[in-house]
Formats: C-alpha cells, sequence, structure tokens
C-alpha cells in the first residue's frame, strides 16, 4: 500500500457489500414474498430493486427488503415503500421492468408513479 | 446480486455449540433454493450474547435469532430469505414478547441488551467477517494508520491519544498516551510493540473476541503505535489455547503484509513495522508485564522488579510499549474521530468505554461494552437481564483473583477505575462474576486463591508460601475448624504478602479475601462461631435431614442416594445415616413433598 488513494479504492469496491449490515436506512422498500407473491413473479422484482438500487448508488438510503402476506392476493407482487415522515405507497402487479422505472422516479427522484399505485386499481 | 446477508458468529462461544456446522448447513439449504447470487452467507466474530449461541443475524432487516440449530436453518432459509417471513419462534425471546414484528423488522439494537451498550473496541465484532481485509476497510480500516503515516508527526499521535484520556484496559489503568511519550523519549538503535493478549483472569474473554472478531485492529493500532514511538517491529503474545484468535491474527497479519500495510515504506511514508505472534503456554503470571517480555525473549516466565519500566528497558533490553488488546482496540477509533469523540464518554478521570465480559449467576451471560460511568445496576440488572431462578443479587466480583466483590449496597457506584478502586475492587481485565445468594463468600474466596496458589510462578516467597499459607487457613475455615484467632492471623497475612510481592500477581493475590471479609464479615464468623454456612455451601458445615411429619415413605430418596445412606421401609418416614452421607442433595432433587432439608 503506497497511498492513500489506493486504500480509498478498496473502501469504495467493497462499501456495497457492507452497507446491508448498517440497516438503518430512510427509505425501506418492501417486497411480499409470501407464496402467492411468489408465484406471481415477486422474486425476479426484488432482485430488480436490488439491483437498480445499486445501480442508482442509493445503497445507503435505500434498504431493499421482504415481507410476507400483505394480504392483497389478487394484487401480487405487492411492493411497499416506507419512508420516515411519508405516508407508505403502495405498488402492484409489479414487475422487473416497473420495478426498475420505480427506482429510477420515485427512489431517486422522489416522484410516486401513480399509475401503478394501489390507489389506481 | 446480493439482497441478503446471513451473519454467523464464529468466536469461540458459538463455535462450541456448534456455529460451524450451521455455516455448512446454510450454505447447502441456499443452494438448494437457487439463492446463491442473492444471499451471502458470512461467518463474523462476538457478538456478545454468548449465552443465546449460535446467534445467526438476517441483513438488511437485522433480524435477530438465537439458539439456532441445524435443522431450523432450513425453515430460516424456506420462510425467511425464500418468503420474507421470520421465523419468530427462533427469534431472541426478549425481542418476540415486547415488540410488534413489523415487515420482519427485529433489530438488533432494540434489545435491551444492546440498547445501553457503546460499542467502540468491540464495533466490528460481529459485523464484519474477520479474515476479509477488505471488509475491514470498508469499515473505515487503516483509514486511521494511512491519517497518521501521511498528515501527522509522531508527536501529534501522541498527543491526540493522551488528550482521549484512554487508560490501560489490561487493568493497571495507566494513561496509554504517557506510556507511549516515555517510550518514545528514550533513544535506541531499536524499539519494540507489545501487545498483551495473554488473558488470564477466569471468566474474562474480551481480548480474545476482539482478536477472533477484528484482528485488523489490533495490527492497524500496533503499527500506529510503533511509528508514534519509533519501534520498527511488534509481537502479539497470545495464548496458545485461543488457537481461532490465533488463526484469525495470523491471516490478520499476512493480508495486512500483501496489501503493504506492513512490511517496508507503508503508505510511501518512509515508516517501516512489522509484527510477528508469539504463544504463551498459559502461564497466568504472564500476563505481567515483565514476565511477558522474558517469556517472548525465550526464557522461563517469572517477572522482575521494576523500575528500570519497559518503557526504558523491555524487551530484549530496548525501550518497549506494552499495551493490552482491548487498548489497542480503542486506538484506531480515537486517531480516526479525535481525542473528543473519545472523551466526551465517561466519567471525569475514565474515559471512553470498557467492555465486560458478563458471568457467573446472570441471564444474559457474554459480553458488553458500556461507557465508564455506568452502573453497576444497569450492568446486570438491564444490560445482563437480571438474575436467573428469581434468586437475589449478593455481590459481583471485579477483576478476577486479583480483584475484589461489591456487594448489593453498593449497585449504584458508577463504574470506574477510580471507584472502583476506592470500595476495594479493581476495574482489572473486565471479568464481571455476579453472585446471587446461593454463593459462600468464603468458598468464593478459596476459589480464587486456590487459583492464585497454582499459578504462583515461585521466584518470591511471600507469594510463593504466603499464598499457600493463606489458602490453608480458607480451608480449615471452611472446613469448621477455624478461630477468631484464625481470622486475625488471616488479615495479618493477607496485608503482609500484599506488601511484600515481587509483582502484582501477589500483591493482588489476597484482595479477594480481604474485601470478601470486609463486606461479609458475619459470613467468616458464622463459619468460625457457629460452624455454619449460611449459604449452604461448604459441605462440612451442612447436615441434611429429613422432616418426619412431611416424609411420605416414597423410597425415593433411598434409591437415589449413591452411597446408601438414607433407610427406611414403605410408607414409613426414612432417616439419613450422617456418618454415610456425602451432602450430595441428590436427595433434595428427587424428593417431592420437600421432606428433605440442608441446613
Amino acid at each position: 500500500m503506497k497511498s492513500l488513494a489506493e486504500l480509498a479504492a478498496i473502501k469504495e469496491k467493497m462499501q456495497n457489500k457492507v452497507v446491508l449490515r448498517e440497516g438503518s436506512s430512510d427509505v425501506r422498500v418492501v417486497v411480499g414474498m409470501a407464496t402467492c407473491g411468489i408465484a406471481a413473479g415477486a422474486r425476479p422484482v426484488l432482485n430488480a430493486f436490488v439491483e437498480a438500487v445499486n445501480g442508482l448508488e442509493l445503497n445507503d438510503k435505500v434498504t431493499v427488503t421482504q415481507t410476507g402476506c400483505i394480504g392483497i392476493c389478487q394484487y401480487e407482487p405487492v411492493v411497499e415503500i416506507f419512508e420516515a415522515g411519508k405516508e407508505k405507497v403502495t405498488y402492484v402487479k409489479m414487475t422487473p421492468e416497473k420495478a426498475k422505472e420505480v427506482a429510477e422516479k420515485h427512489l431517486k427522484g422522489g416522484n410516486i408513479i401513480a399509475e401503478y399505485t394501489i390507489s389506481n386499481v | 446480486m446480493i439482497r441478503a446477508q446471513v451473519l454467523i458468529c464464529g468466536g469461540t462461544g458459538c463455535t462450541s455449540s456448534g456455529s460451524g456446522k450451521l455455516i455448512t448447513e446454510f450454505e447447502s439449504q441456499i443452494e438448494k433454493n437457487g439463492l446463491v447470487d442473492e444471499v451471502k452467507v458470512v461467518r463474523t466474530g462476538c457478538f456478545g450474547l454468548c449465552a443465546l449461541g449460535p446467534v445467526v443475524i438476517v441483513y438488511p432487516d437485522g433480524t435477530f435469532y438465537s439458539q439456532v440449530e441445524e435443522k431450523d436453518v432450513k425453515d430460516i432459509v424456506e420462510e425467511h430469505l425464500l418468503k420474507g417471513r421470520v421465523v419468530e419462534r427462533l427469534v431472541y425471546n426478549e425481542v418476540a414478547e415486547g415488540t410488534v414484528i413489523e415487515h420482519g423488522n427485529v433489530s438488533l439494537n432494540d434489545t435491551t441488551f444492546y440498547a445501553k451498550q457503546k460499542r467502540v473496541a468491540l464495533r466490528n465484532c460481529g459485523v464484519i467477517n474477520p479474515e476479509s481485509i477488505d471488509e475491514y476497510i470498508a469499515m473505515d480500516g487503516y483509514a486511521a494508520l494511512g491519517k497518521c503515516l501521511t498528515e501527522m508527526t509522531p508527536e501529534e499521535v501522541i498527543k491526540v491519544v493522551m488528550d482521549s484520556g484512554l487508560r490501560g484496559r489490561g487493568g493497571g489503568g495507566f494513561p496509554t498516551g504517557l506510556k507511549w511519550s516515555f517510550t518514545a523519549k528514550n533513544q535506541a538503535d531499536q524499539k519494540y510493540v507489545v501487545c498483551n493478549a495473554d488473558e488470564g483472569d477466569p471468566g474474562a474473554f474480551m481480548d480474545r473476541s476482539v482478536l477472533e472478531g477484528d484482528p485488523h485492529a489490533i495490527v492497524e493500532a500496533m503499527t500506529i503505535c510503533g511509528y508514534a514511538t519509533g519501534a520498527s517491529e511488534g509481537y502479539v503474545y497470545v495464548r496458545a489455547e485461543y488457537p481461532i484468535a490465533v488463526a484469525r491474527l495470523q491471516k490478520a497479519i499476512d493480508d495486512a503484509r500483501e496489501y503493504g500495510l506492513l512490511g517496508k515504506d507503508i503508505f510511501g511514508s518512509g515508516f517501516d513495522f512489522d509484527l510477528f505472534i508469539r504463544l504463551g503456554a498459559g502461564a497466568f503470571v504472564c500476563g505481567e508485564e515483565t514476565a511477558l517480555m522474558t517469556s517472548i525473549e525465550g526464557n522461563r516466565g517469572e517477572p522482575r522488579p521494576r523500575p528500570p519500566y519497559p518503557a526504558v528497558k523491555g524487551l530484549f533490553g530496548k525501550p518497549t510499549t506494552e499495551n493490552n488488546v482491548e487498548t489497542f482496540a480503542n486506538i484506531p477509533q480515537i486517531l480516526l474521530h479525535g481525542a473528543e469523540f473519545f472523551n466526551s464518554m465517561g466519567t471525569e478521570k475514565s474515559k471512553g468505554t470498557k467492555v465486560f465480559a458478563l458471568g457467573g449467576k446472570i441471564h444474559n451471560t457474554g459480553l458488553v461494552e458500556i461507557p465508564m460511568g455506568t452502573t453497576l445496576r444497569e450492568i446486570i440488572e438491564d444490560i445482563g437481564g437480571g438474575i436467573p431462578n428469581g434468586k437475589t443479587f449478593k455481590a459481583a466480583q471485579t477483576g478476577g483473583p486479583s480483584g475484589g466483590c461489591l456487594p448489593a449496597s453498593m449497585l449504584d457506584i458508577e463504574i470506574d477505575y477510580d471507584n472502583l478502586v476506592a470500595q476495594g475492587a479493581m476495574m482489572g481485565s473486565g471479568g464481571l462474576i455476579v453472585m446471587d445468594e446461593d454463593t459462600c463468600m468464603v468458598d468464593i474466596a478459596k476459589f480464587f486463591l486456590e487459583f492464585t496458589v497454582d499459578e504462583s510462578c515461585g521466584k518470591c516467597t511471600p507469594c510463593r508460601i504466603g499464598t499457600k499459607r493463606l489458602y490453608e487457613i480458607l480451608e480449615k475455615i471452611t472446613k469448621g475448624q477455624g478461630t477468631l484467632q484464625d481470622l486475625d492471623e488471616m488479615e495479618a497475612l493477607c496485608n503482609y504478602i500484599k506488601d511484600n510481592s515481587l509483582c502484582g500477581l501477589g500483591q493482588t493475590a489476597p484482595n479477594p479475601v480481604l474485601s470478601t471479609y470486609k463486606r461479609f464479615k458475619d459470613e467468616y464468623i458464622a463459619h468460625v462461631v457457629d460452624k455454619k454456612c449460611p449459604a449452604g455451601v461448604c459441605k462440612d458445615l451442612l447436615s441434611i435431614t429429613i422432616v418426619e411429619d412431611k416424609c411420605k415413605g416414597c423410597t425415593l430418596c433411598s434409591r437415589v442416594c449413591p452411597v446408601g445412606a438414607i433407610s427406611g421401609t414403605v410408607k414409613n418416614p426414612h432417616v439419613i445415616d450422617q456418618s454415610k452421607c456425602i451432602k450430595c442433595g441428590a436427595c433434595i432433587e428427587k424428593c417431592k413433598f420437600g421432606a428433605i432439608i440442608k441446613k
């Protein structure tokens, strides 16, 4: 190790891998992953969120996690977004493509995509 | 892309309760369920809650599972990792009982065990994979070393350590910055840094946990110390009984060398430093600094008189700085965040945090790190979860065989170096053994003294012979043969050993006797005058009898008695032959009518 820059480069590279363990993000993306959710395709949605959040470098702000059945099985895959001090947003009938869009517009841009939310069905 | 991580404790406690098998099982279940690309298993250091091991934490939600068995792994993988449903029956029950589990969010920091803790020395234990130098770097590892070598002079480094108020965590409480400045002042062709990892107090295991959970912190801190004091070589003296700690530290040293964080011209600063491990054979006296260095030199581990202090003439006759593992573990944090970060915590004369190993009659046995000034009551009742089985607290022993006991009347004292010494106890390395009403204080004093008798190296007479004679007096008392004169002689002998022994081992060996005698004099008197052991521990002072009215003559006791001391016929009260009874208590446990009593 000859310089601080080398150290910083390793830190940068590894950061994503340990940030998960801090678990105190401001925003939580929760994917319903009960049998109904999985059958409707929640796994690819979850993975799409994880990748999109990472790609947009939102790891330190957004936690992507999963939960059991939310109770509205006909609308699965269901994704809920919790943000401190704001009302929760529930997206329904999600797909990996929609997930990517939500990550870009909602998580990064701060604009809720109304047409995908439960209030629209 | 990894979306979840399963952290499994690989410390000594959880390893012995089977965490190794869990790791294999998790890996195979994860593979079976096709989650290999999504979930990662990480073996970490100690989380601290050793009583409930093996401990498993699932991130990002931080769900805290305790006492996980191999057969439970399938459920965690299929339910939690695949379907997102927390396996509630395995969640650490203090959380499960009091909190509403919402979206699997059962965080570790919500438990009272962790809420009152402040982790500085243990901050990476249970968070990172100790065998990965990259994970350590991701948690700001080696940034403090980089800062010291590229931006600070050795004098500035020492000043920060001095201003932080850090004192030696091995027990002595000597200001660390001052110690470093002594070595720095002495000119020599070679100087050394030594890390004392010869943790010997019964019940203390914080040094082991740091080495197992965050070995790079020690490598980084010793290198910083080398830079500050002008040393180019360091030795870690660790006991061979800590195989996991030794292996991880060796891996850390090897990885650091490979990255050029040890060796020549570190960070292009022209500073060279290298580190070596020396294994101790487990002699308690080798925790004493001069004995430790004698042992590293290849000689029999015996202490020598001070002065000269190690800062003047230490290892191989050269100026040496010796610090304990926990002291070093604080160093990178102090240099990274500044002296204020550290001295804003704690009391006026004891800054920062201290790690305690909680043991004995307490719910949450394990490792806790608290700010100095936390009360004994908070440690025992809140963090430790109180005394099990509805028993009452009697005393806590701090400082192991060199320390003293704190009775219930002192539960509200604020823990720091000076308060403990004022109460006749000491910080020691941080062992905290909790005793309940069933503990006999004379017996405890005898237990600790037996340890020092065994561990006395024999070099000086007061310690070699004095502790043995002292032990014999205690033995006489617990057998009911003691006299009041013995008590006076015992006290005089204690003070003689304290005043005349060569090193800390002998000077502190009588402390458990003096402190229990001072706080629980009535128990000593009861043993000597009334020939009774109030706690019901000393066998020679007990008799076990059957209450005639209560005995139904079920014959259970006579069948369980290993020496055939109980006689009687069916449906008639039984009798114990006192000459045969060995007072094992097996009959008391078996009796369904509470007819057998010990007094």
